[in-house]
């Protein structure tokens, strides 16, 4: 991972938190001292719409947007919008849906945005602490606590606990 | 977010903060995606920043303040320059005593917009110098360039950004902190201030003048710089184009120029001479290869389906192959819609019911146009909607004319509705008219901003207020209503029937908070109420 750049998308409705999840991870690439650039439409045009959200990172990144059929990983937070952006994952690409934690186990089903990076994380080289510092700096505070506790489901279902 | 001086941050934030820095002593704007961030941070880092009710005053506000000698910005989304141009083009006359930028944040690809026009036309245009950042550190340095330039030059610069640079994100080193601006004063100076032909003549002559000094400095600009690479391949891009050509040919030759206007022709000239093919890289209207086709440098440019949408690092290669066959259309993803319990909901669906022809605007509302309400005729530009609701009374027989009805959001009225409502006084259509004016109380398509009728500033303070059934009477309408359609429904359609029947003008104000901001703005009323000297 460390001599490539990893490409990353989020996709989702609008309300279920692509753009803050994209910030968290966007943050924790940060925090590990790599370059990262991060690219969405956003506005609020999107009352329910399609949302997407490019995160890349690496040593050196030049466009802000995940080229079709090179995205490492697609984080869809919602089932149906896994089709229309299936197209952007490369070959071999890892898909991460609402399938992969059980919603049951988190305290809040809202941090299913975090329960999904927390699946992400355990495939990325990125310190743990620098995702939570992320999640923490990123989420006001009577927040931290649910969404630590997903991020720790998502990984732990991810394989790493 | 700051680690050891570095900060991530979007390109509306890295102008905020360049701006910030540099010491411009007053923001002005309208919002308007992708540009109304920048004011926005630049009112939560400290700046004065304020909305105006539109771009054109905004301008002009900011115009007044580099009279004065200070720094000043006007941030605007690529349609709200329109709006702003008249100031502009004369702006570019009488020149400042400060420094001037104006951020044009250009869509294309029309992620939140109703047209692509490419600004880059407007530098030329009015004759202003350009920038154009390729990242948020470019945006962050280059708006200090830009301020640098203009209280050099004494002219207005424009910052021109895309969608991808003002909403992408990455990494800024800012720089160490900067002596601030000279405090204003103002100094007489009629002949380059007062534009009468007599002294505008002078003006245009040394502007002319000015521009060709700024070309020469431009060949050797280091905002403009050479990447050497394979000779086989020569780039030459700007802004976003540039990254995604980087990527997209990471063994080719670059020139990358952060001046779009002026260009430098010479470079340009022995840039391609240097390299076996040289290629036009860019996002939008043809106006690099244009620009230096017409200077007579062979140049390569791109097959016309380029030109539509934004350019990426896929299309790039496609461009680079010389590969014009069609694309694959992209997946459609969910259209948005009205949130549910939008107070525009009951509107649309009486418009429906009603059949009415409905001459619509831009806000959250003209997602009205889509089902389940497919209530809007006709939508083209902000404010639009009265005088084109005019227009069609005016020539249509008696029985479709009285169905014509102009509908138009609270903050788009004070926009750019109120001279409509004047012309709607001046010339009234045999039949009259009907306005519906959508008060929601904020700007909801842009992010729920404060305008001049929500009675607050940018930053949410208390301050005058334009209220809108007070202006209609005092302009001369006579049946102004005021209601709330989702309480009461039908009474809003007994309304509106009998409005449509009377040949005569009204103007409706149906008003009800968006769902969205609801709890913020009764929140701000209740601390309003505790405060009452807030002034007018
Ligand atoms: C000249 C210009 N400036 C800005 C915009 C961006 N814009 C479109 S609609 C709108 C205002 C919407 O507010 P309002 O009329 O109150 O309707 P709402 O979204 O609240 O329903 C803005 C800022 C634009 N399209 N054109
Ligand atoms: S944001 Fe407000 S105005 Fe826009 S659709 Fe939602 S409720 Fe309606």
């Amino acid at each position: 991972m460390a001599d490539r750049v990893t490409n990353v998308v989020v996709a989702g409705l609008g309300g279920q938190g692509v753009l803050k999840a994209s910030d968290i991870l966007a943050e924790a690439a940060f925090r590990a001292g790599l370059d990262v650039k991060k690219a969405e439409v956003h506005g609020m045009s999107q009352r329910g719409g399609s949302v997407r959200s490019d995160v890349r990172f690496g040593p050196q990144v030049f466009s802000p947007m995940v080229p079709n059929g090179s995205a490492d990983f697609l984080v869809a937070l919602a089932a149906d919008q896994v089709e229309p952006n299936q197209p952007c994952l490369a070959d071999g690409g890892i898909l991460i849906s609402p399938e992969n934690v059980d919603e049951n186990l988190l305290s809040n089903r809202r941090c299913l945005n975090v329960a999904l990076l927390g699946f992400l994380s355990a495939h990325l080289e990125l310190p743990e602490s620098h995702w939570l510092a992320a999640i923490r700096s990123n989420l006001p505070s009577p927040l931290h606590e649910a969404n630590c506790q997903a991020f720790a489901v998502g990984r732990k279902m991810g394989g790493i606990g | 977010m700051n680690q050891a001086g570095r900060m991530l941050l979007s390109g509306n934030e890295a102008i905020a903060l360049a701006a910030r820095h540099a010491g411009v002593a007053l923001g002005a704007g309208y919002p308007g995606t992708p540009s109304t961030e920048i004011l926005e941070y630049f009112s939560e880092l400290g700046g004065k920043a304020q909305w105006s009710p539109n771009e054109k005053v905004a301008l002009e506000v900011a115009l007044g303040a580099a009279f004065a000698g200070a720094s000043a910005m006007a941030a605007m989304k690529h349609v709200g320059l329109n709006v702003a141009a008249d100031p502009l083009f004369t702006a570019a006359y009488t020149g400042v005593s400060g420094a001037l930028v104006v951020v044009s944040a250009d869509d294309p690809g029309l992620a939140s917009s109703q047209n692509e026009q490419d600004n880059r036309r407007y530098a030329v245009a009015a004759a202003v110098p350009m920038l154009e950042p390729s990242d948020s550190q470019e945006a962050y340095e280059l708006t200090l360039e830009a301020l640098d330039l203009s209280r050099l030059w004494g002219l207005p610069v424009l910052l021109r950004v895309t969608t991808r640079i003002c909403h992408s994100k990455s990494i800024v080193l800012p720089r160490p902190p900067r002596e601030a601006p000279p405090s204003p004063v103002f100094h007489r100076d009629v002949r380059s201030r007062v534009m009468i032909p007599a002294y505008a003549k002078l003006a245009h002559q040394k502007l002319r003048k000015k521009l060709a000094e700024i070309a020469r400095w431009c060949e050797q600009s280091p905002l403009n710089r050479v990447i050497r690479g394979d000779d086989s391949l020569g780039i030459i891009a700007s802004g976003i184009a540039y990254v995604h050509a980087r990527e997209a040919a990471p063994r080719a030759s670059f020139l990358k120029l952060g001046v779009t206007y002026p260009l430098a022709i010479e470079q340009a000239r022995a840039f391609a001479a240097g390299v076996r093919r040289c290629l036009v890289i860019e996002e939008g209207d043809p106006y690099l290869v244009d620009s230096l086709r017409a200077a007579g440098i062979a140049v390569e440019g791109q097959a016309e389906i380029f030109r539509f949408g934004e350019l990426n690092v896929g299309r790039v290669k496609r461009i680079i192959a010389g590969d014009p066959t069609d694309e694959p259309p992209m997946p459609p993803g969910k259209p948005p819609q009205l949130c549910a319990g939008c107070p525009h909901r009951k509107v649309f669906e009486t418009l429906g019911r009603l059949g009415c022809i409905v001459s619509g605007d831009i806000g959250c509302y003209t997602l009205g146009v889509l089902p389940p309400f497919e209530a809007m005729d006709t939508c083209v530009c902000m404010g639009a909607s009265i005088g084109v609701g005019l227009g069609l009374r005016h020539v249509l027989g008696g029985d479709q004319a009285r169905r014509v009805v102009s509908v138009i959001g609270d903050s788009t009225f004070v926009h750019s509705g109120i001279t409509g409502l004047v012309e709607m006084i001046y010339n009234p259509p045999a039949t009259g008219h009907v306005l519906i004016i959508l008060d929601n109380g904020t700007t909801a398509m842009t992010g729920l901003q404060e305008h001049p009728g929500t009675g607050r500033k940018l930053d949410h303070k208390a301050t005058g207020r334009v209220v809108y059934e007070d202006l209609a009477r005092a302009l001369g309408i006579t049946n102004v209503h005021v209601v709330d359609p989702t309480r009461d429904g039908e009474g809003f359609e007994r309304l509106l029937a009998s409005a449509l029947k009377r040949d005569e003008l009204t103007v409706i104000i149906t008003r009800r908070p968006c769902l969205l901001a609801a709890r913020r703005i009764s929140e701000l009323d209740k601390a309003a109420e505790n405060k009452p000297d807030h002034g007018g």
